[in-house]
């Protein structure tokens, strides 16, 4: 085979794979840059796919599906924010209600809708997105060589939630660096003292931070069930939300190397799929489950400081309690 | 964990306030049920009955309470640490292949010797499984609630491939190993009874519950009457003064999780040794992630743990029951239950005790 086609082959399915950790990273970028830990980016994943595969059935609209998903997981997000901002409760117990929420709500219902065993109705025609052919993609594969199939797989001919993905990340950048309201956001994550002293609320900094998480999670979330796949299926988020996780830690909560990082692990993800049950020279068979653990390997790693060394938000995880 | 915001007499705190949110989250759970077309009292009757109607019924809870209690007490021992293992899937996962190997292996020994061994090499793998992240925050200062969500992929990646290269059983059609020799494993209930004149129904309750009875007065001796139980709660009330007080807190950290890993791993000496006699995967099925909510409910006291293991006991066999008379309500409706108590004990604690002392007509703020 043509190796610049197996190249592109490759490249295009880890851009596919990375699309969905992407956006629960920059989900759990901008709650954690708040100072509002998020372990619940799994549930509101989960949630927002099966409310944007239901919706996007019923009313045979891919984009209405993904509003109806952003919803869901805003809801969650609000939920989140409920107890961990107004009420100070724990942030992690709360992520985990969630996730387990998510896990339970979204089989009891679609099984009760559907009666598939939790999946919903596959989709068809303007229910799902379509993939999009970007200018002169069959013109390139044909004409240029090596970058013609690079540009025609991997950057031509994805759906529109993956570019609204990807161009998440340089607004992300600037919101964060270089506009008033990234400012304050960042500086809630670090010292909200110093922000409540300037007169600007912290609450409602962070009520910010965790309904753009949810609205990021729900593009994620929509992206699988609408676009990746044709519909539902139970767990289907397997652990994403969690690899986001891992890759935010990976980045040390900075938008680019998130990008960075969602990549590596959605090329180690289309890696182990394409090796499985192949020898390669030298090394032999490789077992696809230590290519699956990498990425929370190399987590575990860096965290334990081995490697570079992870400084989250100094206010992470700390509910704000005005002084009186 | 936090400072309470209000001051509550002991008995509205220990009982009122948990008895509150779970009656609150059910009442949760009665919505959803309204929500799918189904009568929600209906319902719980008929879950009710099929947890405790009959003696084959209420084996078969406190075969499932078995799991809870050991899960339970796992979050509860590092939570008085001040330290949130959510790592309880990854550490029975842990905990099963140790079981399973030492089963496997020592098979020429008696099972008087066998037994107790396998039951050691559980709790040495869970507890092996949260010492590496005990270790991690005690001396790199890395959060152990990530390194344990991690640590539980890295265990579900590892299980499956021991399972699919190493020790499983060629002639299965899926991941999993041989059956254990019949000395090897736990003795049902019903036929540990026999000898005492009691007739039982077969069910999967076994000896194992024994043991999660004992882990329950050992971890109430151990927090609550030990020097090293008190040396952890100080540590979780305030590790500054803790280290002032000249307590070590990176052993004491280590400790806390080697010993709630251990007690996570007697979820797998019930369900690998004394139900499946084999090991197999995803045989921890979410148990991991229920304890956190039992743990929760029972304010992490083994008493409280006790019932509020006993409750969701009572939820499964019961949900069991039920998605046969209803098929649209089917087992995951605990995982909803589960996840709403989690929120209401746990994350909006803050919310609940304010509604009781309103309720009481104390604690006012001035």
């Amino acid at each position: 085979m043509d190796w610049a086609q197996t190249l592109a082959v490759i490249l295009d399915s880890t851009i596919r794979l990375s699309v969905p950790l992407l956006c629960a990273a920059l989900a759990g970028l901008w709650s954690e840059r708040s100072g509002v830990v998020d372990i619940g980016l799994e549930g509101k994943m989960l949630m927002a796919a099966f409310a944007s595969a239901v919706i996007a059935h019923q009313s045979g609209s891919a984009w209405t599906g993904l509003g109806a998903g952003i919803l869901a997981a805003v809801a969650l997000s609000l939920v989140h924010g409920f107890a961990a901002i107004t009420w100070r409760g724990n942030q992690i117990v709360s992520g985990v209600a969630i996730n387990m929420l998510a896990a339970g709500l979204t089989i009891i219902l679609g099984n009760a809708w559907f009666g598939q065993g939790g999946r919903t109705p596959s989709l068809e025609g303007e229910a799902r997105f379509a993939d999009l052919a970007l200018p002169f993609a069959a013109w390139a594969r044909e004409t240029v060589p090596v970058l013609g199939p690079l540009y025609a797989e991997m950057v031509s001919g994805h759906a529109a939630p993956v570019y609204l993905a990807f161009a998440a990340v340089p607004a992300t950048a600037l919101v964060l660096r270089h506009t008033r309201f990234g400012l304050r956001l960042r500086a809630v994550g670090e010292n909200p003292a110093a922000v409540d002293t300037a007169g600007v609320s912290v609450a409602g900094l962070r009520y910010g931070a965790v309904i753009i998480c949810g609205v990021l999670c729900g593009l994620g979330g929509s992206y699988l069930a609408v676009s990746q796949s044709a519909g539902f299926l139970p767990h289907m988020t397997a652990g994403k939300g969690f690899i986001a996780l891992a890759a935010v830690i990976f980045a040390n909560w900075r938008p680019v190397p998130v990008l960075l990082a969602c990549l590596l692990f959605g090329l180690l993800d289309a890696v182990a799929i394409r090796l499985q049950g192949v020898s390669l020279p030298g090394i032999g068979l490789v077992p696809v489950q230590a290519i699956q653990a990498l990425p929370y390997l190399m987590t575990v790693i860096l965290l334990a400081g081995f490697i570079g060394r992870a400084t989250p938000p100094r206010a992470s995880g700390l509910p704000y309690v005005k002084e009186r | 964990m936090s400072a309470a915001p209000v001051e509550l007499p002991v008995w509205a705190d220990a009982g009122l306030v948990p008895l509150v949110s779970v009656t609150a989250a059910l009442l949760v759970a009665g919505l959803v049920v309204i929500g799918i077309g189904e009568n929600p009292l209906e319902a719980t009757a008929l879950l009710l009955r099929g947890a405790l109607g009959s003696g084959e019924a209420i084996g078969f809870t406190l075969y499932y309470a078995t799991n809870f209690i050991f899960t339970g007490l796992a979050v509860a021992v590092a939570y008085h640490a001040g330290l949130f293992n959510i790592g309880g899937e990854g550490q029975a996962t842990l905990a099963g292949i140790g079981a399973a190997l030492a089963c496997l292996w020592l098979a020429p020994l008696p099972g008087l010797l066998l037994v107790p061994l396998a039951i050691l090499a559980a709790a040495a793998g869970g507890a092996a499984w949260a010492l590496i992240p005990g270790w991690l925050q005690a001396t790199r200062g890395s959060h152990v609630v990530i390194t344990t969500i991690m640590f539980n992929f890295i265990a579900a990646t590892l299980i499956v491939y021991l399972l699919v290269e190493l020790i499983g059983n060629p002639g299965s059609m899926q991941p999993e190993t041989r059956e254990f020799a019949p000395h090897a494993v736990l003795t049902p209930m019903h036929r540990l009874l026999a000898p005492l004149g009691l007739v039982l129904p077969a069910t999967p309750l076994n000896s194992a519950f024994l043991l999660a009875l004992a882990s329950l007065c050992g971890v109430w001796l151990l927090i609550f009457r030990s020097r090293l139980g008190f040396a952890i709660r100080t540590l979780g009330a305030n590790p500054r003064a803790a280290s002032y007080a000249g307590l070590s807190v990176s052993r004491l950290t280590m400790v806390a999780m080697a010993v709630s890993g251990a007690l996570a791993g007697g979820l797998a000496v019930n369900e690998v040794m004394g139900v499946q006699h084999r090991l197999l995967l995803d045989f921890t099925a979410g148990y991991g992630f229920v304890g956190i909510a039992v743990a929760l409910m029972g304010r992490g006291h083994p008493v409280g743990v006790a019932l509020a293991a006993l409750l969701f006991g009572i939820l499964y066999q019961g949900g069991a029951e039920l998605a046969f008379d209803k098929p649209s309500i089917t087992r995951d409706m605990v995982v909803v239950i589960g996840g709403v108590i989690i929120l209401f004990a746990g994350a909006l604690d803050g919310l609940f005790r304010r509604l009781v002392a309103a309720g009481l007509g104390i604690g006012r703020a001035p």
